[in-house]
């Protein structure tokens, strides 16, 4: 157990120094990650709201497939992107493969289908709830997805969370997107891999602490955000 | 709207900090997970970039997915260590010259029982041969690297076809083939590169050495112009004649583990 014990002193270690290359990989890790999750909560929260309110021919074919991609393996995701990405592949001229922004598109893909998929769960109570008096109220389906996802809005900052879970860490598409390039793409799951491949294993524990440490914080910041928003935010609807 | 208005913000900062990728002239370097892990190119591409101004993004690989990073233009240059794969990049035009700028060797690495008594024995086959006959536990890279090439070109010479349960075939990089090797107290062949500098090394330790047929060079490949117009030639030949530079040759003689070079510049006299 002498490797956990090393684990504990050097990522105690790793956060005193404030190491710069450390500091450099955890803000690839948050940008790559937040960007991904923040789209894909722009993009999947009214996908999801609206696949609670809109009824339409297919919807339950879209409903079960958003909810298939919830398994969605990162691999796949980032092999595809790779070929799109690639100087050979149909994307190429843009020069996005082993780029950041390639990383944040691939998470984006994987971290969509979860923000959809929960925040259609979250909305669907919602629309059960208020939906009738909406309505009533005269308020268009349009009008009613915007009122739904304010008073859903800790539904959305969950399905978001799960979002941003899996994009701080997944590894799999990263890796074949981003190219694990020191100081460029090396993100703190990329790095865990490469010190596990040289059998560093405290080292890469460490930063296994350091990760879930982080996760922590950003997930305890949004619930903070959401409480003080709730507050002053008097209620829409009357 | 005040949470709009906080969303905004974060977008713009976040749109910020990906997009000031803007750099100087950087290439890409598709090499081997044995450059990497063993800490070479980590250790000598500094300099380089100190001396040029020049940032090398380095992707490790193993050899034959690098070689098909390059072959599909998403590299400027190739690092790489398996001369079959290599003269078969060469012949379908992807390559224009190739450079052998380093070299080292592989070496058989094993449990400290040595359940198949290699220890005292010289000749690579031999090893193999006896390590197939007491069915002890082998680990396969599997992942069509130099190293894997390697493993199944001496299997070849051997006479031996590996199959069965003692033979196992992780495809996987060499740090993860060692780390699985030492899990199961399995051979395996290593460069010794990485050995060198692998952190994990209980139980284990280094049951042959020295046949000849082990080297182990390592060649600086550039892609051809007629092929993949895209790669940042210029550069990029500044990286393969700086490797075979004095500077890149003493950068490379410089970099040793507990006093033992990991790389040998291309002028080391070979065994």
């Amino acid at each position: 157990m002498s490797d956990i014990a090393d684990a504990a002193s050097h990522a105690l270690n790793l956060l005193a120094e404030l190491d710069p290359a450390l500091l450099g990989i955890v803000r690839l890790s948050l940008v790559v990650s937040v960007s991904a999750s923040v789209a894909a909560a722009v993009v999947g929260l009214p996908v999801g709201a609206a696949l609670a309110v809109f009824r339409f021919p297919g919807r339950s074919l879209v409903i079960t497939l958003v909810n298939a991609l919830l398994g969605l393996p990162p691999v796949v995701v980032g092999l595809a992107l790779y070929l799109l990405l690639s100087r050979s592949g149909p994307l190429g001229i843009a020069g996005l493969l082993f780029t950041p922004a390639a990383m944040v598109l691939a998470q984006f893909l994987l971290a969509l289908p979860i923000v959809a998929a929960l925040s259609h769960r979250a909305m669907t109570g919602v629309w059960q709830e208020y939906g009738d008096q909406m309505q009533m109220d005269g308020l268009t389906r349009t009008r009613a997805l915007v009122h739904i996802l304010s008073i859903g809005r800790l539904g959305a900052l969950t399905a978001t969370l799960a979002g941003f879970g899996r994009t701080i860490s997944e590894v799999g598409a990263i890796l074949i997107v981003g190219g694990n390039i020191a100081g460029f793409t090396r993100t703190m799951t990329t790095a865990i891999t490469l010190e596990t491949s040289q059998g560093n294993f405290a080292l890469a524990l460490a930063l296994g602490a350091v990760l879930i440490a982080i996760s922590i914080t950003v997930s305890g910041f949004a619930f903070w955000i959401e409480a003080r928003i709730r507050r002053p935010a008097s209620p829409e609807i009357a | 709207m005040k949470p709009n208005r906080f969303l905004l913000a974060l977008l713009l900062l976040l749109t910020a900090s990906v997009a000031q990728a803007a750099d100087p002239t950087t290439i890409v370097l598709a090499s081997t997970t044995s450059l990497q892990d063993s800490g070479l190119l980590d250790h000598i591409l500094p300099q380089f970039t100190a001396e040029t101004g020049i940032v090398v993004h380095v992707i490790a690989q193993g050899t034959g997915q690098a070689l098909a990073t390059a072959a599909h233009g998403d590299a400027d240059l190739v690092l790489v260590h398996d001369p079959a794969a290599e003269a078969e990049f060469m012949a379908a035009g992807h390559g224009a010259i190739s450079t052998e700028i380093a070299w080292n060797d592989f070496i058989i690495v094993g449990p400290d029982t040595d359940p198949a008594k290699i220890v005292g024995q010289t000749n690579v086959t031999d090893a193999f041969k006896a390590i197939a006959a007491a069915q002890a536990p082998f680990v396969s890279r599997g992942d069509k690297s130099g190293t894997d090439a390697a493993e199944k070109r001496i299997w070849r010479t051997a006479g031996v076809v590996p199959a069965g349960g003692w033979y196992r075939d992780i495809g996987g990089g060499m740090g993860a083939a060692l780390n699985t090797a030492s899990a199961m107290g399995a051979y395996t062949l290593s460069d010794r590169g990485t050995w060198l500098s692998y952190a994990n090394k209980k139980g284990m330790r280094i049951v042959l050495e020295g046949d000849r047929r082990l080297l182990n060079f390592y060649d600086v490949i550039l892609l051809n112009p007629a092929t993949h117009p895209q790669a940042l030639q210029a550069p990029a030949h500044m990286l393969a004649q700086w490797l075979a530079s004095t500077e890149g040759q003493s950068a490379i003689a410089a970099y040793t583990k507990g006093g033992q070079k990991l790389f040998h510049p291309e002028a080391d006299p070979k065994p």
